[in-house]
């Protein structure tokens, strides 16, 4: 059922290219028959050669030249065959990529979120390569092949039935062969695979952390572990390898009876003068070749049976559900006042595990909200949901006053400028990163953007000033740094409210220093929300959230917190823990 | 490479009987179409039922023994094949493992995996073709050759010239379309990249509403993708129209030749549709062949980089006995003479430590090497004498004239920015790494002179990263020390502040931890870790970082709990936090691979001024003073 609707949504895929397809099974079809048609006149071609003296040189030119027409023909069909099909499997692949990587942007981010970056790149990527190989497989060697055998039944047939019914009772032998291999090869390589697999995740812990490893003198314990997994891998791999090598040669075998029996039952026919050398000749090139495509198409319906389930993966994807659409009477915010408001908020990823329950809060224009907490303790919940992220379960969340999940999602994001601990930097020179926000902004907005934000000096000093090429991560760049650029990102078009990420560790104090002033400078007359680590931050607050778990279990200032005596003050005093 | 032929050495029988048995097969198939000449000129010709059904019998005998032959082959390659993969991962797996930092930075450990994964398994599966086919198909090639030869040789000599052509089409196109399929490789990777790129930073892309321009750049990548790939499939769509086109053309130049041979009785009929079946063997042969020729050189490239892995050796070399004292010697002599002067006034300090405690090595040292069980409270537990310390193909030393001396149950804290070196500094001291100049020593031996094992048994290492691995809690604790009881755990276990830990879980110590230990937060992980190197009671307790995921009041108990239970210890603390150091006995304050300061918190803020900048950009001006 469910392949079939998938294999409609490929076909609908295909549909757009349908005359060239239609091209590509007519020039099939002719490649087919001119194939098949080439040993028929070499078989004429010996027929004229029967012995000293008799051969009919008038009657072999005429057929040698046919058959040079004849291959012609075959060389140009083929060939325009295979461009063509190259041609439709790539666009369609092409197709369906690009509707997936737009439909990634526009999923909500729980989905971005709750599935592993990397099963969603394989998606994009592995899957549907996957899918490509099969529909060119599918295309060249599916139609073709059912079209040989086809025509090779035909033609034996037509030429002498007896010999061809012969053959007809061979094939089943090769098939059940070849089947009984297969189902052989799949239960040992998936023994393989699996202690393959077992014997990575080893690898990986162990070469992973091998400093751990040596801190500990665990080699030898490490290695026995491996060894033992090794050596049964190798029973596996052993009987996989050979299972799946003997394929070729049984095949082989079953060829060689074919091409016997055509042989014998032939030369019966021949002295019998129903069938003439020549014939015999045709007969046996085509005992050689009948067998190769029932091997190709079983090859082919494994790689069509993949292909399926990639595409299924890959429609999965497209299927999810997108972010709800705007209203459409959606508020579009030009420049917020900064009054930002959160009323009985509820909210959890999980609906078992609760996490923010009843979340009330206020804040004016202009003033500094400072969240603070452990690591892990749902920060980034409050980051995703002012910037809706996420939606609210219940309650509601308002920016001057409207709510935002009636605002456009641009200019409800367009009005934040957010800078966080994780550094994402896209690939591409300084200058495209900076401008990021606003593209069209000129060298002056951006050199003033990358000042304010203390990175000038830095970026002058790169080998290419704002074109150095930053590489994928920012690998060529140090954390600070990395951070200074997103500060810049933001200064270009500084919106009327923040979300800033307080670095913890990991830069150095100098850099650390600017930063900060960079933040100051940025904060000045602007709503912001700061996830605090500094203890000078979040005393000038003007609202403190203490986050513990994913609830927030305290909200006001540093003294009113400080006198209630709770989990801000002991978080605050174990600063000082003095032995 | 020549590291890696041994391999083959415990396989000799195999390696040799896989490719024989396997020639033996292509030379009975040869024969078949001399048996099928035979059967026309013969059998058909004298209409000798009898001769025909013989020679029947005989081309089901070929198959027969061909397949026994092939089967034979093909087992004694598979065994070879596995065998030396085996062997391979186990050796490399164990020399891996004795490699030092050094060596790991260098190679990086993504590398390693790979190395030992697809690495070893395309080698494995390249020397499986290898035996298997290298030899068959030129034989066949050649054999066809051959055996025309013994036919006629003018119509051989069409042989002669066809298989050159089609070798040239076959690799020619191989060798102009394999660098665009990596073209392609590297074009997919591109497209792979920007949708990571995406997914990674969903939230900025959408911050800044840029998803639609996101979605353009992807279209352009993608069209390129295609473009490529569309081009290198017209290339490679030519192999098989040229090669068919060559094979029958040369067919046709068979036939005609063929037919004056035959008229002037030269040859026969027979032997004509024998040399037409020669010439439709040789194609699939080459084409094999050729895909043969490209799975080898990936293999070959595989094992020279395997081969790669081996060739490097571990930098950190365990010296015999004799070696010993001339080293210590030596280096004492160079120590002193380099005892340079800085202007850092925290410095200052540090140079009259490092007097102090050389000469009070250089009366009780010589006598007491190695003999740790000797509590001489004057000799430092861990001392740095005028040490310099290298990265890998660096230029600037990571540190450079670092000297201190740690005494028993001292805290020493190590401050200082990103990249200054702390973590490289008491990387020093397991010696995952060796000092370029200068000496580092532990219980006033010199860290070289140790048996590995020895020394890495007095110190407990808890890692920036906190890594525990599959397994049960258990297992995981007695990493530490392998006949830990679970009173000892317990107790290691309460002073890392993870006793709740374990409490919370239920499972006790038989709590299974997950591989990467996934089923605990990072900072459930990091107590444990720390608990893991409490369990061998070390002398030298070395916390790298480790209690970045700590929240403060747990990191402060944390500290007293290691102060209180573990007086005789030398700890190292290792931070970016002010608060974590603050209380040590002597803080190390770093800049830059320099040592700018040593000394109390108080004394620091008196006289370093980095010190002072780190304190002030984190706390206060109060909570600096307090």
């Amino acid at each position: 059922m469910k392949n079939k609707s998938t294999i409609k949504r490929i076909l609908a895929y295909i549909g757009r290219y349908r005359w060239g397809v239609l091209l590509s099974l007519c020039l099939a079809a002719v490649t087919v028959v001119t194939t098949l048609y080439a040993p028929i006149l070499i078989g004429d071609g010996v027929d004229l050669i029967l012995g000293p003296g008799e051969v009919d040189f008038q009657g072999l030119k005429q057929v040698l030249g046919k058959m040079a027409a004849v291959i012609a023909v075959t060389a140009v069909s083929q060939w325009m065959m295979n461009h063509i099909n190259n041609k439709i499997t790539y666009h369609v692949v092409e197709d369906i990529r690009t509707k997936a990587f737009g439909h990634l942007e526009i999923l909500p981010l729980k989905y971005i979120d709750s599935h592993p970056s990397g099963d969603v790149i394989s998606r994009v990527i592995a899957d549907i390569d996957q899918f490509s190989e099969g529909l060119l497989m599918g295309f060249t060697q599916l139609f073709t092949g059912v079209l040989t055998i086809l025509g090779t039944l035909g033609f034996m047939f037509y030429v002498n039935a007896w010999i061809a019914l012969v053959v007809v009772c061979v094939t089943p032998v090769s098939l059940l062969v070849a089947s009984y291999i297969a189902k052989k090869t799949y239960v040992m390589f998936k023994h393989q695979s699996e202690t393959r697999g077992e014997l990575t995740g080893l690898i990986d812990e162990m070469l992973g952390n091998q400093k751990v490893v040596q801190a500990f003198g665990y080699e030898e314990d490490a290695q026995k572990s491996f060894e033992e997994i090794n050596e049964r891998l190798r029973g596996y791999s052993l009987r996989a390898t050979f299972f799946s090598s003997i394929t070729n040669p049984a095949t082989r075998f079953v060829n060689g009876l074919v091409y016997a029996s055509v042989g014998v039952a032939g030369a019966y026919a021949a002295v019998n003068g129903l069938l003439s050398v020549g014939k015999l000749s045709s007969f046996l090139s085509y005992a050689n070749q009948y067998t190769k495509p029932f091997n190709e198409i079983s090859g082919v319906v494994t790689e069509l049976q993949n292909a399926l389930a990639s595409a299924s993966r890959v429609f999965a994807l497209i299927d999810e559900e997108p972010l709800k659409p705007e209203d459409q009477d959606a508020v579009d915010l030009k420049e917020a006042k900064g009054n930002v408001g959160l009323e009985k908020v509820y909210f959890s990823y999980n609906p078992d595990v609760p996490l923010i329950e009843d979340f009330n809060l206020k804040v004016e224009p202009g003033q500094r909200i400072a969240i603070v907490g452990p690591t892990g303790c749902g920060k980034s919940t409050v980051i995703n949901l002012l910037m809706r992220f996420y939606d609210v379960d219940s309650g509601c969340v308002r920016v001057d006053g409207h709510d935002i999940r009636h605002m456009t999602r641009r200019s409800l994001r367009a009005n934040y400028g957010m800078v966080l601990q994780e550094t994402w930097l896209k690939s591409g020179t300084i200058r495209e990163n900076i401008a990021y926000g606003k593209p069209d902004a000129s060298e002056e907005e951006i050199v003033r953007a990358a000042k304010e934000a203390h990175a000038h000096s830095f970026i002058k000093r790169m080998p290419d000033g704002y074109d150095t090429v930053i590489t994928e991560d920012g690998g060529n760049l140090s954390q600070g740094q990395k951070q200074l650029l997103c500060i810049a990102r933001v200064m270009l078009s500084l919106p009327p409210m923040l979300i800033l990420d307080e670095a913890t560790s990991s830069i150095d104090t100098r850099t650390e220093i600017r930063i900060q002033k960079a933040f100051a400078r940025m904060m000045e007359g602007r709503t912001s929300f700061i996830v605090a680590h500094r203890l000078s931050t979040i005393r000038e607050a003007d609202v403190i959230l203490v986050m513990r778990d994913g609830h927030i279990v305290e909200q006001g200032d540093h003294e009113t917190l400080l006198k209630k005596g709770g989990f801000y003050a002991r978080l605050y005093n174990s600063q000082f823990a003095v032995t | 490479m020549k590291n890696l032929m041994k391999y083959f050495r415990d396989y000799k029988l195999e390696s040799i009987l896989g490719p024989l048995f396997k020639l033996l097969e292509a030379s009975f198939e040869l024969l078949v179409p001399l048996v099928m000449a035979q059967i026309i000129d013969v059998g058909i010709k004298n209409r000798d039922m009898g001769y025909i059904l013989g020679r029947g019998g005989i081309l089901v005998l070929l198959g027969v023994v061909g397949l026994a032959c092939s089967l034979t082959a093909q087992y004694f390659s598979a065994k070879a094949a596995v065998g030396i993969g085996t062997r391979l991962r186990n050796d490399l797996f164990r020399h891996i493992n004795s490699l030092s930092y050094r060596e790991i930075d260098i190679v990086g450990t993504s590398t390693l995996v790979t190395r030992m994964t697809s690495d070893v398994n395309q080698v494995q599966a390249g020397i499986n073709l290898t035996l298997r086919l290298f030899l068959r198909s030129p034989f066949i090639v050649f054999g066809a050759m051959v055996m025309a030869f013994t036919i006629n040789v003018k119509a051989a000599l069409i042989f002669v010239a066809a298989i050159p052509l089609l070798s040239v089409v076959v690799f020619g196109v191989m060798l102009i379309s394999m660098p665009l399929y990596k073209k392609v490789q590297r074009q997919l990777d591109q497209v792979l990249l920007t949708t990571r790129e995406n997914l990674l930073g969903a939230r900025v892309v959408r911050a800044f509403n840029r998803q639609e321009d996101e979605a353009a750049r992807f279209g352009q990548e993608n069209d390129m993708l295609v473009r490529l790939q569309v081009f290198v499939g017209k290339i490679s769509a030519l192999m098989n129209p040229v090669t068919y086109v060559i094979i029958n053309g040369a067919i046709i130049v068979l036939v005609w030749t063929g037919a004056w041979q035959v008229e002037e009785g030269i040859i026969t009929q027979g032997e004509v549709v024998a040399l037409v079946n020669y010439m439709s063997q040789i194609l699939v042969e080459l084409v094999k062949l050729a895909n043969l020729i490209i799975n080898i050189s990936k293999a070959l490239a595989c094992a020279n980089r395997i081969s790669g892995i081996f060739a490097q050796e571990s930098s950190i070399v365990e010296r015999g006995g004799q070696a010993r004292r001339d080293g210590a010697d030596r280096r004492e002599g160079s120590g002193a003479g380099d005892g340079g002067n800085r202007p850092e006034s925290g410095r200052d300090r540090a140079e009259a430590e490092y007097e102090a405690s050389g000469t009070g090595k250089a009366e009780a040292g010589p006598g007491r090497m190695g003999a740790e069980s000797d509590p001489a409270v004057s000799v430092p537990r861990v001392e740095f004498r005028d040490m310099d310390f290298y990265y890998a193909g660096a230029k600037e030393p990571s540190l450079s004239k670092i000297s201190f001396a740690a005494m028993r149950g001292q805290t020493i804290g190590i401050i200082g920015g990103t990249g200054s070196g702390k973590s490289s500094l008491v990387n020093l001291i397991p010696r995952f790494y060796d000092a370029a100049k200068g000496a580092v020593l532990v219980d006033g031996v010199d860290v070289r002179d140790y048996a590995l094992k020895e020394l890495r048994g007095k110190i407990g290492v808890v890692p920036q990263k906190a890594v525990l691995f599959k397994g049960s809690l258990r297992d995981n604790m007695k990493w530490g020390k392998k006949d830990a009881t679970d009173e000892e755990i317990y107790k290691a276990i309460d002073t890392a502040q993870a006793r709740e830990v374990v409490e919370s879980k239920e499972k006790g110590l038989d709590l299974m931890i997950q591989q990467g230990g996934r089923n605990l937060s990072g900072g459930q992980k990091q107590r444990l870790t720390i608990a893991r190197a409490l369990v061998r009671r070390p002398k030298i307790l070395i916390l790298d970082d480790s209690a970045s995921a700590l929240d403060f009041a747990t990191d402060a108990a944390l500290r007293k709990a290691i102060r209180e239970n573990t007086k005789d210890m030398t700890v190292f603390m290792v931070s970016q936090r002010a608060t974590t150091v603050k209380n040590a006995d002597q803080i190390l304050v770093l800049d830059d691979g320099k040592l700018v300061g040593l000394g109390t918190h108080r004394e620091l803020l008196e006289s370093c001024e980095v010190y002072r900048e780190i304190c002030l950009s984190q706390l206060s001006k109060e909570e600096v003073t307090q």
